[in-house]
């Protein structure tokens, strides 16, 4: 069955297909639809979960901890400030190696006060050991929550699902509703070893000494590893029984590709009708979406990048001081290499500024004038 | 999961580890009572056994003992010196005054 859905309810639909028992949301800015629909599932009985209302996004994350490590599956949705006052529990979620499910629709940080899109606020947490999964349409939003249960239950690790704000969070598509019973299928009940018991109880996340918490750390550091892996392997079942199928990046039009723009989300969607206008022109040029940003796929990125001659990366987010974030993460995995190209950083569209097939043109033709790479922030479309 | 211990368990490697940070015994090997630099002490002659005391001690480290007073069952609290941290909720909380504190000599 096919639907015409906005992105918010993607994330929805995504939660009640897998499932979710326990969602904990604060019901006010930034929140979004994600969780008007779900509480309106939970109160007319399609969904049975318990809906907890809560005062902040920092209880809200702390709930679905809290829930989780009692074994049951959870879901919450937040954005840009919302997320970031969850910061010190997304760690806690992390540590207590809980496989909490969220959906954050990428809003710029304020101030100024905004509400368009950006990736600042999730790449801001990229080091809390949450997987991130930034998706390119509202089907991928759908497909994306299901295995990212999957993967997250499997490693107990939680994840991600992020969408842009507007460009999909408030657009209509066409999205095909997965059958239930395909996806309980897909997606087993959710089982934990330790957990909270009260006929057994036991101390969580207490008072670890230097005798013990480096392990923890290795051993999480170890589960992302394995995650590497497994988001292939979910994404490549769910496409034996949905007919879509996923992996840590998508590419598009690389066989004979001597540059490659590498970006992701809605921007890399727009890139590929960019690369359709350029490849017209006989311009040799590809598409690497990284879709999976933790783990980083830096295996599958250094290949990619060892056969071309020139790689862009299209950031819409920055690390002040710093780069684009997606930049200095493909620079990062290729400096070792013996082959590798110049890699060329782009910022644009902060701040939700439209970035369409031109922009994106218009970024290929400037760096194909380059000869090496003179400063780490190509800008494109501010007004300086 | 394994059985609890009284001992604190010393992990040779990630093999012997849960994959979180998870008690797998009691903390009753932690002796937390050599915190301690002021010492409770409980004056029976004052005690109404009205178990304030009891609630409010975080720890928990006020055990009640079941005792008859004037043909009635009472509670009586008890300090337990090798958990109590001296933290001063009890003596703050009687309402009778009937804690008293000694600086820990040792």
């Amino acid at each position: 069955m096919r639907k015409v859905i906005i992105g918010n309810h993607a994330l929805s639909y995504g939660a009640m297909l897998s499932r979710a028992q326990v969602i904990a949301a604060y019901p006010i800015t930034p929140q979004t639809e994600v969780i008007e629909l779900l509480s309106e599932m939970c109160a007319n009985g399609e969904l049975d979960a318990k809906f907890i209302k809560v005062e902040s996004e920092h209880s809200a994350m702390t709930a679905c901890v809290g829930a989780s490590a009692t074994g049951v599956r959870t879901f919450t949705a937040t954005s840009a400030q919302g997320l970031a006052l969850m910061h010190e529990v997304l760690h806690w979620a992390v540590g207590a190696r809980t496989p909490v499910v969220m959906g954050n629709i990428n809003r710029a940080m304020a101030p100024p006060w905004t509400i368009w899109t950006e990736q600042t606020d999730s790449l801001s947490q990229r080091d809390t050991g949450w997987m991130q999964i930034y998706c390119q349409n509202n089907q991928e939003v759908l497909d994306s929550v299901i295995q990212a249960y999957k993967v997250a239950e499997q490693v107990k690790l939680p994840a991600m699902v992020i969408l842009a704000a507007f460009v999909l969070s408030h657009t209509s598509e066409t999205v095909e509703m997965p059958e239930q019973e395909k996806v309980d299928e897909f997606l087993p009940p959710y089982e934990l070893e330790y957990k909270i018991d009260p006929d057994d109880p036991h101390a969580f996340g207490g008072l670890t000494g230097p005798d013990g918490y480096f392990e923890l750390r290795y051993i999480i550091q170890k589960a992302i590893e394995d995650a590497i892996p497994k988001w292939e392997e979910v994404g490549e079942e769910f496409g034996k029984l949905f007919g879509r199928s996923y992996g840590l990046v998508e590419t598009y039009k690389i066989e004979d590709a001597k540059e490659l723009i590498i970006s992701s989300a809605t921007v890399a969607s727009t890139a590929r009708s960019a690369i359709d206008y350029l490849r017209e022109k006989g311009k040799k040029v590809g598409l690497l979406r990284i879709r999976v940003f933790r783990p980083f796929p830096a295996e599958k990125v250094k290949s990619l990048l060892s056969a071309i001659d020139k790689a862009i990366v299209i950031d819409r987010n920055i690390s002040f001081g710093a780069s684009g974030i997606f930049y200095q993460e493909v620079k990062a995995a290729c400096y070792n290499e013996k082959n590798k190209p110049p890699i060329f950083g782009v910022i644009t569209g902060l701040g939700g500024r439209d970035v369409g097939k031109k922009d994106i043109i218009d970024i290929y033709e400037y760096v194909m004038k380059q000869d090496k790479v003179e400063s780490d922030i190509i800008w494109k479309g501010v007004r300086v | 999961m394994p059985k609890k211990s009284e001992v604190k368990i010393i992990f040779e490697s990630i093999k012997d580890m849960p994959p979180l940070a998870v008690s797998l015994y009691t903390m009753d090997y932690n002796k937390t009572g050599s915190w301690r630099n002021v010492r409770p002490i409980i004056d029976y002659d004052k005690c109404t056994y009205c178990t304030i005391c009891w609630k409010f001690c975080p720890e928990p480290s006020i055990d009640l003992e079941k005792i008859e007073v004037d043909g009635k069952e009472k509670f009586k609290p008890i300090i337990n010196y090798k958990y109590c941290k001296g933290c001063g909720i009890c003596w703050t909380e009687c309402p009778v005054d009937a804690i008293y504190t000694e600086e820990e000599s040792e």
